[in-house]
């Protein structure tokens, strides 16, 4: 790997790591898609600064576009307020105008500007080291990471700092206000920190995949916590980890690097989707049998209890009577009684089930007596 | 001959207008649902369907690329909603993980596939922001059928469509299969979305559902009502759109069309006399409360009853304007009375109380 390469892997996980942070606050706050109107919000912005000042590198951009971007959110937020529109109709009225206005300004100046349609929608992650950060002379690497670095690293400070208000905020606003929190305070930082994050990683990863960034590893750690800090962690881990993996399948089968980043951290939410513990399908389907089995054996001892000092015992207790009575299909129920046998609850005798002490005990305990 | 003469013109306008009609319809029931994003996430979504029907055939035929994207979108929202039965995740984040991840799928494998000199023919990325001058002729047929499709639906169900609209749980207990509903109106999305991309693009398609819809509810709070006045701003923005775009150059078809329905939405939002922003500013400034409740109009009467001892009398229709000051449209709530028997008038436009009505009103009379 040639050391270009290492540098834009560097590029990507910084970004997608800066990313992570509120994002994951977001989706705590059921907000995500606030991200996506915000990624596609800025355009606007980012055009007309551009026009202004006709420097793609100017730091105007920036400011341009994060103004959009607050425009966008004040404006959804309003319109919702004022009871006219629902958060989900004020959300998708507001973000596509937005983003519309911008390409057609881009559009209606193709041949004065060096922005196109595609890089607004899939970023340059590629080409992104190619732009240097020079300081006396000195080449310091991509400017991107340097960027990418400073926004992370002013999430973390402002993170460390409030963590009492994001934390109480991001779970229960009205409880944080009781507190005597801003929440209002922490909604407005959030956003705006959300914005700057957005703009700065829009050129590396373009309006959509910035979505998949900010949402996917948050999603993926609620998956795996319920603890918020250990949330934020793994979220940038996965982010990191996603990117690299990304990197890697991109790099493997020759496609878009942001793409494929969106596809890596969308497979690890995947993965742990199905396999994490406690919310992961696997484990939900292994408790659900459990339970299911528990109380299947349960069943059999208080049945066994109510028949087996009975005149009908030698009925009721014999194993193929048993079987039907209880209207299991009987794979499920010889697997029942195979297990209350290896629990020692029951033994056999004579072709009939008797009930030892400890499944007297737990029929008994499940009479509640 | 003005360029609204040429044929190629006429099937893009023709286009527009269907597919205005179309996404205001299917976005009315998507904005009653509050499910206006849902139609982000599968125009998102439907990405990589096309890019692997394409793949997978080798056709550039429209209809083929359009069948991808539909499995793409139906397998989008079916897994939206397993992932919301089985997490404790938000809606609008599994929206955000389904247009972002599969956006992401669809990006990746159309910089693959570009790599082909047969690809780049195919012109896959015109599916991006859409390219309403590709439109043929029987594209058209397509758009008609999905809205006779949508027509019927909704024709079939109207009852149904209500009452789940409205009061969802009260629907489940009268028998109403709600779960078929949803699973419809999801299709419906879908298939909106898949006809629109086309034209407008899977980036913007999402506005042209939401935005007639969010624009006629201003107007209205009627449904049958909105859902026609959402498919008239969804024809006349998409119209508009279209043509501006048929007519200056560098202007793209999707762009165009979104603005199109913002500006109509945002007319809307601005000026509709009951819902708007500068009515209600007005009614502000001249000291107009809300329209007259018929409630407060029949305890209007009964205090005057009380004055003429516990009697009802005949009293002309000022007297009730005063007693209301500002508050408009009287004439609404007093026939609102009338039509409940509770109030009748005389000849010279004198208003009574009726026994039934005194009788009402001092059973809603609030103990003082």
């Amino acid at each position: 790997m040639t050391w270009y390469r290492w540098e834009v892997l560097a590029v990507a996980t910084v970004t997608a790591a800066a990313c992570a942070l509120p994002g994951t606050l977001l989706v705590l706050r059921r907000n995500a898609l606030i991200a996506d109107a915000v990624s596609h919000s800025v355009l606007p912005g980012i055009v007309l600064a551009y026009l202004v000042v006709k420097d793609l590198a100017s730091p105007l951009l920036v400011a341009g576009a994060t103004v959009f971007g607050l425009l966008a959110v004040w404006l959804i937020e309003a319109l919702q307020r004022s009871g006219r529109l629902r958060q989900d109709a004020a959300t998708g009225l507001v973000f596509p105008a937005f983003f519309a206005l911008g390409v057609l300004l881009v559009a209606l100046q193709a041949g004065h500007v060096h922005l196109d349609t595609d890089a607004v929608l899939l970023g340059e992650l590629a080409f992104s080291a190619l732009d240097r950060l020079q300081v006396a002379g000195q080449d310091l690497g991509p400017r991107a990471f340097f960027v990418m670095a400073g926004v992370l690293a002013l999430q973390v400070v402002l993170i460390a700092t409030f963590f009492h208000e994001v934390q109480a905020s991001s779970f229960d606003a009205e409880f944080a206000k009781t507190l005597g929190l801003h929440p209002q305070v922490v909604h407005l930082g959030l956003m705006t920190l959300t914005a700057l994050t957005v703009v700065t990683a829009f050129d590396a990863v373009g309006s959509v995949l910035v979505v998949a960034l900010m949402i996917a590893p948050g999603a993926t750690a609620r998956l795996w916590s319920r603890s918020f800090p250990r949330m934020l962690i793994l979220a940038v881990a996965l982010a990191t980890g996603g990117s690299a993996l990304g990197f890697a399948l991109a790099w493997w089968s020759d496609s878009s690097l942001a793409g494929s980043m969106a596809v890596a951290v969308g497979g690890l939410f995947l993965l742990s989707w199905v396999l994490a513990p406690r919310e992961g399908l696997l484990s939900r389907l292994v408790a659900r049998r459990a339970r299911r089995r528990h109380f299947a054996l349960r069943t059999l001892c208080v049945h066994l209890l109510q028949h087996q000092d009975s005149p009908e015992a030698d009925m009721e207790c014999r194993e193929d009577h048993l079987l039907q009575h209880v209207a299991w299909d009987s794979p499920f129920a010889r697997e029942v009684v195979r297990s209350a046998l290896t629990r020692g609850l029951v033994r056999r005798l004579d072709g009939r089930l008797l009930l030892t002490d400890a499944g007297r005990t737990l029929a008994l305990d499940t009479l509640g007596q | 001959m003005g360029w609204w003469m040429d044929p190629t013109v006429q099937v893009l306008a023709a286009g527009a207008c269907l597919m205005g009609a179309l996404a205001g319809t299917v976005g009315t029931l998507l904005l009653l649902r509050r499910q206006s994003l849902l139609g982000d996430a599968v125009s998102h979504a439907a990405l990589p369907g096309i890019v692997l029907a394409f793949w997978w055939t080798g056709s550039r035929e429209t209809p083929v690329l359009l069948a991808g994207a539909a499995a793409a979108g139906i397998l989008g929202t079916l897994w939206t909603s397993w992932l919301l039965q089985t997490t404790r995740l938000s809606e609008d984040t599994a929206l955000g993980l389904l247009l972002a991840v599969f956006f992401g799928l669809g990006i990746a494998l159309l910089s693959r596939v570009q790599q082909t000199a047969d690809a780049r023919q195919a012109g896959l990325d015109r599916f991006l922001f859409g390219q309403a001058a590709g439109m043929r002729p029987g594209d058209l047929a397509w758009m008609a059928g999905g809205l006779l499709s949508v027509g019927a639906l909704l024709g079939l169900f109207w009852k149904e469509w209500k009452q789940v609209l409205f009061d969802r749980e009260y629907a489940t207990t009268q028998g109403v299969p709600v779960r078929l509903l949803d699973l419809l109106l999801n299709g419906m999305a879908v298939g909106v979305v898949v006809l629109g991309i086309q034209s407008v693009g899977v980036v913007l398609m999402s506005a042209m559902l939401v935005a007639p819809a969010a624009g006629a509810r201003q107007w209205t709070d009627r449904f049958g009502g909105m859902m026609v006045l959402a498919a008239m701003f969804g024809v006349l923005g998409s119209l508009a759109g279209t043509l501006v775009s048929a007519a200056v150059e560098h202007v793209p078809t999707g762009p165009a069309s979104v603005i199109g329905v913002t500006c109509i939405a945002a007319a809307s939002l601005l000026l509709a006399p009951r819902h708007g922003i500068l009515p209600a500013w007005w009614r502000g400034r001249v000291g107009i409360r809300g329209p007259a409740s018929p409630e407060a109009l029949l305890q209007d009467f009964l205090a005057l009853a009380r004055a003429h001892g516990d009697r009802p009398a005949w009293h002309p229709r000022e007297v009730f304007r005063l007693m209301a000051p500002g508050e408009a449209r009287l004439e609404d709530a007093l026939r609102t009375l009338e039509n409940r028997g509770w109030v009748r008038r005389d000849s010279e436009g004198r208003l009574a109380l009726t026994e039934e009505g005194l009788r009402q009103a001092a059973e809603e009379e609030e103990p003082s």
